[in-house]
């Protein structure tokens, strides 16, 4: 179903945010914004739900750290257990010191990646996607608004170019 | 301005008081003569029952520590044995005192040594968010005065042999003890006192010459004294790492005199640098709970809060390297150090694990957590009582070894060095007022939002 945004494009990351306030205390829903970089409160101004991303992230570096105790204790506990260091290594809890780098770094290593993946896959990316941009200038310099339109065009045109867009258009949008 | 709330005064009067006393049951109650030390062993078996299986194992890892005259005597398993032994038995019970007047009066000293780095840090960054925290910063730094004259003093006594806390200052023991005389060159009384005194020296004239500048700025019509303390606070940093250094390995790591760790400056620093950061975040709620500072806001905690989850992760990285190395390449002189505090200092060795690193770590991780003030006072006193028992850690079994306990003496150096700091940071934070009116980055750090 094709619907119809109107796309503002600002220069300044101050003077988005000040957009991006007054158009929401109008009472319009912003569909998404396009920046070249992050911008600090950004998502607060929008009224975007707080990112879950940290909990996953929490639970990855769980996994991570349970792999790397299981494997370890696999490996040099039981299957072949190692003299590490002259010391007592007849249990995985006397031996931890020397695996406290491998649990850390698959905890890192796990929170990650995983990370990452449930990024993409969230975002909805993966390879040889076509890029949803819909102008390549937000990945320079300009900042870009879009909002839906519901036979309002000319009220929000108006209210776009008072908050101090550079460019306005209004276009068909494939969903 | 601020005003010393009454409250807080007498209350640290108390504790000053408080912990006069019981510092003095302390020093009363050690023993003069050996008869009396072995007294006090046998009555506290007497009362643990079966402790005294405890004490032999112990003893077997005394005799591979090795670290004094009276050690290296025991490991022949001659005549001697016992006199020395029991000799050594009083020296330890008459250190308890003094190890606990000790670990009290380097903690706090170094709470504000830790401080003072800290805002060397954010004068030499130009930081534009922490502005509104340098009055506390420096009325928190004015403690070393004080703090470093005590530190100071209770060296002096010890060179002057008055506790056996330091072991290589005694001449009788390095007569005996060929790497004792190998560092004498280093490691004697005098140039150990030289250097004390420089340290302490260059740290209180930086601050004292910082907080000038830092007053005067608010008078004068340009930035010059701003720029001045930027200069001199970017050379104190510089200064300060290699004191801080060469002041762990001689007030601390020198108990152990055959025993060292390359990385242990940077250890102790961790453990100074994570207290001042807490102390700072806890003074600085404390005052915004009674209506000052009312231009700080939750930002300027969640950070400071982020300083002390990111310290702490810190700290336990430098503990973990040290103890890592030295626990598996098991050379004997090196991995006594351990030996000693996994025997004796089970309790307070692995409660400070959880304290300093577990604990942060699951408390303060949430982002939205370190913005709840109470979170972050009571997360503060966890990580502040797990340092001192850092600091304990690092002095006791060195000096009073399987000695120890948390009773009247430590508890009343707490107290006292407690209280004296109290008093002396909160009154010197009525001597300015507690927001700079004139720093170039004052305006941003009032905005400061995140």
């Amino acid at each position: 179903m094709a619907s119809k945004v109107i796309q503002a494009l600002y220069h300044d990351d101050d003077v988005l945010m000040h957009a991006v306030k007054k158009v929401r205390a109008e009472h319009h829903h912003i569909e998404e914004v396009y920046t070249p970089f992050p911008v600090h409160g950004l998502d607060k101004a929008m009224g975007l739900a707080d990112t879950r991303i940290a909990i996953t992230s929490f639970m990855y570096g769980c996994l991570g750290l349970t792999v790397a105790i299981v494997m370890m204790n696999y490996i040099m506990i039981e299957d072949w257990p190692q003299d590490i260091g002259g010391k007592p290594s007849f249990s995985y809890l006397e031996n931890m010191p020397a695996f406290v780098p491998i649990m850390f770094e698959l905890t890192v290593f796990f929170a990650a990646h995983l990370m990452v993946i449930t990024f993409y896959l969230r975002s909805k990316m993966w390879p040889f996607k076509k890029a949803e941009n819909p102008d390549k200038r937000t990945t320079d310099d300009h900042f870009l608004m879009e909002i839906g339109v519901h036979d309002n065009e000319k009220e929000l045109t108006d209210l776009l170019w008072e908050t101090g867009a550079v460019e306005i258009k209004v276009t068909e949008k494939e969903s | 301005m601020y005003t010393f709330s009454n409250r807080l005064k007498i209350g640290s009067f108390i504790a000053m008081g408080l912990g006069v006393i019981f510092l003095a049951i302390g020093f009363l109650s050690a023993p003069s003569t050996v008869e009396e030390a072995k007294a006090i062993v046998a009555a506290h078996d007497d009362g643990h029952g079966g402790g005294h299986g405890q004490e032999a194992v112990s003893h077997g890892g005394d005799q591979g520590h090795g670290e004094s005259a009276a050690h290296g005597a025991e490991a022949s398993h001659d005549e001697g044995h016992d006199a020395s032994h029991d000799e050594h038995l009083l020296h330890q019970l008459q250190n308890k005192p003094w190890a606990a007047l000790y670990v009290a009066a380097f903690f706090f000293f170094m709470i504000a040594l830790g401080v003072l780095a800290f805002y060397a840090i954010q004068r030499a960054a130009q930081a534009g968010w922490s502005p509104l925290l340098f009055r506390v910063m420096e009325g928190i730094t004015s403690y070393l005065v004080p703090g470093g004259i005590v530190v100071f003093v209770i060296l002096v006594l010890s060179v002057m042999h008055m506790n056996h806390m330091f072991v290589w200052m005694d001449a009788d023991v390095v007569a005996h003890d060929e790497l004792l005389q190998g560092k004498a060159g280093y490691l004697n009384p005098t140039f150990f006192l030289v250097r004390a005194a420089i340290f302490l020296g260059g740290w209180i004239f930086y601050r004292e010459y910082s907080r000038k500048l830092s007053l005067a700025q608010d008078e004068s019509d340009d930035d010059s004294n701003f720029i001045k303390n930027f200069r001199w606070s970017a050379g104190f940093l510089v200064f300060y790492l290699v004191t801080e250094s060469m002041m762990s390995w001689d007030w601390i790591m020198s108990l152990d005199p055959h025993w060292f760790s390359t990385l242990f400056g940077w250890y102790v620093f961790a453990s100074m640098f994570v207290s001042g950061i807490t102390v700072i975040a806890m003074v600085t709620i404390y005052l915004k709970s009674k209506g000052y500072l009312e231009q700080v806001n939750n930002s300027h905690i969640h950070d400071l809060a982020k300083f002390m989850f990111g310290i702490s992760i810190f700290w336990t990285y430098l503990w973990f390297a040290q103890f890592m190395l030295i626990w598996y390449a098991n050379i004997p002189e090196e991995v006594t150090y351990y030996v000693a505090r996994f025997q004796d200092f089970k309790l307070p060795f692995f409660a400070m694990l959880v304290m300093n690193f577990v604990f942060p770590l699951l408390v303060l991780m949430n982002s939205d957590y370190k913005r709840v003030n109470w979170f972050v006072i009571m997360a503060g006193i966890v990580v502040l009582a797990g340092h001192y028992l850092d600091i304990f850690n690092m002095v006791m079994p060195a000096t009073v070894g399987d000695q120890w306990y948390i009773g009247l003496p430590e508890i009343g150096g707490i107290l006292f060095f407690g209280g004296l700091f109290v008093y002396w940071v909160f009154n010197t934070l009525t001597k300015a007022p507690l927001q700079p009116k004139r720093n170039p980055f004052i305006e941003e750090s009032r905005h400061f939002h995140y």
